[in-house]
């Protein structure tokens, strides 16, 4: 979604405000390429946008396949935009295979633009079409362009003397062209990108260049069969100011720098390589100025072992994976809780069970986050919403751990990770700072006690090189206050108690849950965490516009969670809760509050419809 | 090890007021006395010293050392020792591990941390049998032996750790015994090595692998045994009587008789620890046939893990600002102005 809060119940009637297109194409073709650069120029255009990157495992996937399509969707207009859209109006298919893997999902009505020249007879067979799609009439429902972008793009750039296969890859850009035509997009700022992209080969930034205009210049000059039109979708009305352009994996990346700068604290990063979760790395390794060490362990293991190693040495471990990295962190995890040290996990949460779908999305680490590890061991657990959501819950994360000390989860998902949205640059100032002290003499006369909580159950923090302050903690039951090793039946009850109180006692410092669409009380209330933020958000808008009572609750403090959300479900007749799992933040709202939520699962590695979600509401209240 | 100006401390110094857990007899008292004498000798400052371990009979030992200690989790003390160090370079590391710890569940990571060359001290006991969890067969136990999980004896060909080490790309290897004399000079030597410094120390389990190590350990006919190697030193032992020589045919060491004390006539081998060809057949030199080595058997520094990282972060920063409000405002941005975007 977007930063600009435009309210959903107000948008007009006037059609069309939102178009969704869709690049789909071979893995090597550069569609997500594309997808984002024509994302660059929604967001020059004004428009409000979001965008669903859908890609497959392999890298590069045998040309050709079905199961080597890439895709990228982008949904942009003048009014404000929460998803990256339901059903696309323009499919730009680029094989028969992209055809074939994405027509389904086309509007009735709209528009596929293919490029005959890869429509081969070996390209077909690949794609399981006994005969051209393009020509048996089977594509009626829909507007087709077809023609030969191949042949088109070749011409475009032979002045240049590329090879075949290089010729060929300036498709895209030519397809690009195309669709800045369509949607009267300004060439300029991607010429521009260009050139600085292929600064060190000229001759390809030229090449790339000619096919952009050579697409352009076709939307211009062509006989379009009347199709497709000039369409211009005006700027959305935002809150003034700078914006961006940011995926959820930026937005963690530089949330937890702004986090770290807040504490005043360095940054240790330990990682290790798993999608969709790297590109943190791959960001923070680049920020080294900021005082953050970025570390490639040789295992997940390692990675937050190192994290809580370099928190114990007094900077702020991080660490980062997906699912099934994360499962392999737990038993750190565990030691982070009984050691009381800060740490940061961020989960960006794919397919599962098992290494299941690494570039899909899912939200079913949830009781892996809150309930999944051996003995009591709570974790406070906070979700994102949406990419530049991201940003305020890294460092809502950072705060949590150093004020409680204690690992907090950050839960985002493979699209939020992946997904990019325009975002109004923030001002670091509005950011309230909570510098961290360490331990510098004994805290109790002569004695250092490292295990004495302050007000808020907290133990104090205390760095090895400081004089005088020698201790030794482990995994081993600490005493009360001494942090000595004690078995006794009294002190295990006493310190569970503690670290329990402690977790709990985090409700009390964040924000009380709000009713984000909708009012306070009602025949319905649907129950949002994390990316499901837009299609609910979109569904409960229209629901209402229709005269529904349904409201909007949206949570982001999953554990503990806000204090007030118990007494704001019972003042419902109804509570819906979708997430794209089997139902696992349902169970913890009947777990916590008693209500009788109900659940709407979606398991099938993409992001709820607003359809889907609208249907469910109507359901609800029929 | 790490350049730091020595203080003065005594033995009572480096001892914590916890009671000692271990069985009594057990090797890990003497190591413990072992470290506690030499740390005063090498100026250690308990402020400064951080005692790393996993799980294990072995990995109790920081909460006996008057120092920082962290007892983490089941192999992975080299993992934190990493985040430590990168996180105050300043800091000596000691890690302590043993024969389940190191080279089973955390084998990985004694890799990986050899490899890396994290300045530290890492001291693996080998006691070849798992004592905490009442006697189990090791990774490093000889095939054959016969334990509550292996009652018809293993099967499984033992793990060499200081061949791992080397292997692993360690640029230190020394190895010791519990109750040796010599335990604090390799200790110092592990110390004074700037880098990862493998010291495999064997260790009498007194309850379920009692004197396995006396074939060698024993103080009677110790001579015969042991070959202690030093720098620049020929390798003899047998009061001089024997040493050990290349078979330049072979490529491999041999046994050698020496006499009237010339060893050079009869090509005993000088000790070179920067050797790392020499240190290869030393490490995988089979007892029996062939007296244990022990002492410091490779030596030869390389730059540091730490050191690299820190250099690489200086380098990468020079001249960047790190102002947070332009690091948000990068990349291609536009204004959005009271009623709609300026472009």
């Amino acid at each position: 979604m977007a930063t600009q809060l435009a309210d959903p119940e107000a948008r007009s009637t006037n059609a069309p405000e939102a178009v969704v297109v869709r690049f789909a194409g071979d893995s090597g073709d550069g569609m997500q390429l594309t997808g984002g650069q024509f994302t660059l120029s929604s967001a020059l255009a004004g428009n409000d946008f979001a965008t669903f990157p859908d890609f497959p495992a392999e890298i590069r996937a045998p040309q050709g396949t079905l199961f080597g399509v890439s895709a990228f969707q982008i949904n942009f207009g003048s009014t404000s935009i929460d998803t990256a859209g339901d059903a696309p109006d323009v499919l730009v298919a680029m094989n028969p295979a992209a055809l074939k893997t994405n027509v389904g999902a086309l509007k009735p009505g709209g528009l596929i633009i293919a490029d005959t020249g890869e429509f081969t007879k070996r390209n077909l067979e690949k794609a399981k079409y006994e005969v051209n799609p393009l020509e048996d009439g089977s594509l009626s429902k829909w507007q087709v362009l077809a023609f030969d972008i191949s042949a088109l793009t070749l011409e475009s750039v032979k002045p240049f003397g590329l090879g075949n296969k290089e010729a060929l890859r300036c498709k895209n850009m030519w397809t690009l062209g195309l669709s800045l035509w369509m949607f009267d997009r300004d060439r300029q700022p991607l010429i521009d990108w260009l050139n600085a992209k292929f600064a060190k080969n000229k001759v390809l930034a030229d090449a790339n260049i000619a096919a952009l205009n050579a697409g352009h210049a076709y939307g211009e000059t062509a006989e379009l069969g009347g199709h497709v039109k000039k369409l211009h979708l005006g700027p959305v009305p935002t809150p003034a100011g700078l914006y961006r352009t940011v995926t959820g994996a930026d937005a963690v990346a530089l949330g937890l720098v702004a986090g770290a700068q807040l504490a005043h604290l360095p940054m240790f990063f330990g990682g290790y390589p798993i999608t969709p979760a790297s590109s943190i790395l791959h960001a923070l390794v680049r920020l080294k100025e900021f005082n953050v060490t970025t570390f490639q362990a040789e295992d997940e293991i390692a990675a937050i072992c190192a994290a809580i190693g370099a928190s114990y040495a007094g900077q702020l471990g991080v660490t980062s994976s997906s699912g099934p990295g994360i499962a392999l962190k737990t038993e750190a995890m565990g030691l982070a809780v009984m050691t009381e040290l800060p740490l940061v996990i961020v989960n960006s949460q794919r397919g599962g069970p098992s290494t299941g779908l690494p570039t899909k999305t899912e939200q079913s680490d949830l009781y892996q986050a809150v309930y999944g590890r051996n003995g009591d061991t709570p974790i406070p657990v906070i979700s994102a919403r949406s990419p530049g959501d991201a940003f305020d819950c890294a460092i809502e994360a950072c705060r949590i751990a150093v004020q409680y000390m204690t690992p907090v989860i950050l839960l985002t998902d493979g699209y939020i990770a992946n997904a990019a949205e325009p975002w109004k640059v923030p001002d670091p100032a509005d950011y309230a700072e909570f510098p961290v002290s360490f331990l510098a003499e004994k805290n109790a006369g002569d004695t250092l006690l490292p295990y004495k909580r302050d007000a808020k159950g907290a133990r104090p923090w205390i760095k090895p090189g400081t004089p005088g302050l020698m201790h030794r903690i482990g995994g081993i039951e600490k005493q009360v206050d001494t942090g000595h090793l004690d078995y006794s039946p009294a002190n295990h009850q006493a310190m569970t108690d503690a670290r329990k109180a402690k977790v709990d006692g985090i409700a009390r410092s964040i924000p009380a849950q709000d009713v984000c669409l909708g009012t306070e009380g009602g025949k319905l209330a649907v129950v949002g965490w994390g990316s499901t933020y837009g299609p609910i958000h979109q569904a409960v808008g229209r629901a209402r516009n229709k005269g529904l009572d349904v409201s909007h609750i949206h949570v982001r403090h999953i554990w503990p969670l806000p204090e007030n959300l118990g007494d704001l479900l019972r003042g419902y007749d109804r509570v819906l809760v979708p997430e794209m799992n089997t139902g696992q933040f349902k169970t913890v709202l009947r777990d916590q509050f008693l209500v009788d939520a109900k659940p709407l699962t979606k398991t099938s590695g993409q992001p709820f419809t607003i359809a889907e979600i609208e249907a469910a509401i109507e359901e609800a209240l029929a | 090890m790490n350049a730091i100006t020595p203080i003065t401390t005594s033995i009572k110094d480096w001892e914590t007021d916890q009671e000692v857990r271990w069985c009594p007899g057990c090797g890990d008292y003497a190591i413990l006395k072992a470290v506690q004498r030499t740390l005063p000798e090498l100026g250690a400052d308990p402020a400064n010293t951080v005692f790393v371990s996993g799980i294990g009979c072995s990995s109790r030992f920081p909460y006996y050392v008057e120092s920082y200690g962290f007892h983490t989790i089941h192999g992975r003390a080299p993992a934190f020792a990493t985040g430590i160090k990168l996180a105050n370079p300043a800091l000596d590391v000691w890690l302590v591990t043993g024969d389940g710890d190191g080279m089973s569940i955390g084998g990985n990571h004694t890799m990986h941390v050899l490899r890396r060359n994290l300045d530290c001290q890492i001291l693996l006991f080998n006691n070849e049998i798992y004592g905490l969890t009442k006697g189990q067969y090791s990774p490093t136990s000889r095939e054959g032996t016969t334990s509550p999980s292996t009652p018809l004896g293993s099967v499984d060909r033992p793990a060499s750790p200081c061949a791992f080490a080397l292997g692993a790309g360690a640029r230190f290897i020394a190895r010791g015994f519990d109750v040796s004399k010599h335990l604090p000079e390799v200790l110092k030597a592990a110390y004074h090595h700037k880098g990862a410094a493998f010291v495999e120390i064997f260790q009498n389990c007194i309850v379920y692998n009692k004197d396995r190590f006396e074939d060698f350990a024993a103080p009677k006919g110790a001579e015969d045994r042991q070959l202690w190697l030093a720098n620049g030193e020929p390798m003899l032992f047998a009061k001089g009587e024997k040493g050990i020589a290349l078979d330049t045919e072979k490529l491999t060491l041999k046994v050698v008789d020496v006499v009237d004390g010339d060893w050079q006539a009869a090509g005993v081998i000088v000790h070179d620890v920067t050797n790392r060809s020499i240190a290869h057949m030393l490490v995988e030199m089979p007892f029996g046939p062939f007296p244990m080595a022990l002492g410091v058997l490779y030596d030869d520094p390389r730059p540091t893990f730490e050191a690299a990282v820190m250099a690489e972060r200086e380098k990468a920063s020079a001249g960047k600002e790190p102002n947070l409000a332009k690091l948000l405002a990068k990349g291609q941005t536009w204004t959005v102005t009271e009623g709609g975007p300026d472009l």
